[in-house]
């Protein structure tokens, strides 16, 4: 049998220099020194290099908010190891499992469309974590099962209003990060890869909106959708779409990942809403989990209108019939 | 044909029987075990959604070893070794078993003993119309399983009651394929392998040649003819 024998100065896999990045060495080495420059020169760092931004699992700086469910929350390591992101394999375990294997550091975020500020950003461009605020929200999976998380991040209106949309923008579309060598979900066809998600651009700059960066006091893990990833708190969860790298303007409704896989059963709003079943199972009631041992075999409750944010967010769909706009 | 030792002959009159049915039992036993270490605090594999786990292990369980059922046939075929014959009452009356616990645990965690929330699940989503009809018509297979009922319903008769076991596969498969979200390959890997287990009894039939006139079957019909639970 043979077997590659890993020398003492052969590189292991993670080491060796991604080719891109190694034909690229010229213009990386030359952008690092003309930030390097600008930081001298105490120049706005808008579009240099970006700041350090904590790798998932650091400690982050919030000052707690308004928004706060009064359930209890769930537990840190089901919120971590009970996920959908179907990138890294449909089984609830399987992101916790494979999603370490997605680099995030750089990152960046491609924004397009009708804004003024088109272009390539870091993170920390977009989310200015000193203003990072804890919201504790009920996520309520279209799966019938709800969680309640502290999440840390901004609201999404702040982000667009540093990329100021054009009067012609309506949506705001948003794209998750696609790479077939770290994403074993990706080689089977589950989704029309890259998930894509999207929104009123309304919706988008409502008080609930969040930019998110990361959960329970931490910088989200790559399971959660590091390093930036939405959260739309009245919707079904997956329209919180997670490891954004792109975000456009638009003035048509853009597609979306569920819809296009099945229209019937994912509408573009897909607001929670109790009276409106999945084709498949009732929405009426959820399963609580996060709680200890069986719990969550037992723990049920009544499903809320929009996900009990009604107040903030009635007046987005006046005049709309919610069993047709799905 | 295989050659006939001495201990493959041991093993068959035995050993084989008893050792399937450990065999069947085991994923149950792998259930009761992860509840137990749960309710006693200890790690275990049901994780954050117990009910979800437990649907999908024994609704998993049920429609692959009904696919196992179906292969006994086929595996006979191809090594010529006919005491497999012997266990396959007993893995069918096991897939029906399995599932009979998919529904129950359906039933009490899902919908609470809920009969007229069954009666509306039965009747508005399609795949679970699709399992349950599936779980109905493995109930007369079920019930025929015993030995007394083959002799009381006649070799023929028993035979042709069994041949469901054919569209209860394709409705487990379709009710798999059906509850999942997106595009997932499991349930298609199951349609690959009923696929091909069906695609063998065709080939069969069509390569046997024809006698000139019909001859009623001799002997136990569990024992040759096509697949019965």
């Amino acid at each position: 049998m043979e077997y590659k024998r890993n020398r003492t100065w052969s590189a292991l896999g993670d080491e060796v220099t991604p080719e891109p990045i190694f034909r690229d060495r010229r213009r990386i080495i030359a952008a690092a020194g003309a930030a390097g420059v600008g930081l001298i020169a105490g120049a706005g760092a808008a579009h240099a290099a970006p700041t350090a931004r904590p790798v998932p699992g650091a400690a982050l700086k919030a000052t707690a908010s308004k928004y706060k469910v009064a359930d209890p929350v769930a537990s840190e390591e089901a919120a971590t190891s009970y996920n959908n992101f179907y990138e890294f394999g449909t089984n609830k375990s399987d992101p916790v499992r494979y999603a370490g294997l997605m680099k995030v550091d750089p990152w960046t975020v491609t924004v397009e469309g009708e804004c003024e500020k088109p272009g390539a950003y870091a993170v920390t461009d977009l989310v200015d974590y000193g203003k990072l605020e804890e919201r504790i929200y009920r996520l309520r999976c279209v799966e019938a099962w709800s969680m309640v998380i502290p999440w840390v991040g901004v609201p999404m209106a702040s982000v667009i209003d540093k990329l100021k949309p054009t009067s012609k923008a309506k949506y705001v579309a948003f794209e998750t990060h696609l790479d077939r060598t770290s994403m074993p979900g990706v080689r089977f066809p589950v989704l029309d890869w890259p998930y894509v998600e999207g929104l009123r651009l309304d919706e988008a700059m409502n008080e609930l909106t969040l930019m998110t960066v990361g959960l329970y006091g931490k910088a989200l893990p790559q399971q959660n959708g590091a390093p930036l990833r939405l959260i739309v708190p009245w919707k079904y969860g997956f329209k919180s779409i997670k490891s954004v790298v792109k975000i456009r303007f638009t003035d048509t409704q853009p597609p979306t990942s569920w819809n296009l896989s099945n229209a019937r059963e994912y509408g573009f709003y897909s607001n929670v809403n109790p009276e409106v079943d999945h084709p498949r199972w009732s929405q009426a009631s959820e399963r609580v989990l996060g709680g200890g041992g069986l719990s969550g075999l037992i723990s049920r409750r009544k499903t809320d209108m929009f996900n009990g944010y009604t107040k903030q967010v009635e007046k987005l769909y006046a005049g709309m019939d919610l069993a047709k706009d799905y | 044909m295989v050659n006939r030792s001495p201990a493959l002959d041991t093993f068959a009159r035995h050993w084989m029987k008893p050792l399937t049915l450990v065999g069947l039992i085991l994923p149950f036993a792998y259930v009761v075990a992860q509840f137990a270490l749960a309710l006693n605090g200890l790690p275990n594999a049901l994780g954050f959604n117990p009910a979800e786990w437990t649907h999908r292990f024994l609704g998993d369980t049920a429609l692959r070893i009904l696919l196992l059922t179906l292969a006994i046939t086929p595996l006979r075929d191809l090594t010529g070794w006919s005491p497999l014959l012997r266990i396959r009452r007993r893995i069918g009356l096991a897939a029906f078993a399995y599932g009979a616990l998919h529904i129950l645990a359906y039933l009490w965690l899902d919908l609470l003993w809920s009969l007229p929330a069954l009666w509306e699940d039965v009747l508005k989503r399609t795949y679970i119309t699709f399992g349950m009809a599936a779980f109905a018509l493995m109930l007369p297979l079920a019930f025929t399983s015993t030995n007394g009922m083959i002799r009381r319903l006649g070799a023929l008769a028993w035979r042709r009651l069994h041949w469901l076991i054919y569209p209860i596969a394709v409705l487990g498969v379709l009710h798999h394929l059906f509850m999942v979200k997106g595009n997932q390959p499991e349930p298609l890997v199951h349609g690959a392998i009923l696929a091909a287990l069906l695609g063998w009894r065709v080939y069969r039939w069509l390569a046997k040649p024809k006698p000139a006139r019909k001859r009623e079957p001799t002997g136990d019909p569990a024992r040759s003819g096509p697949a019965g639970v």
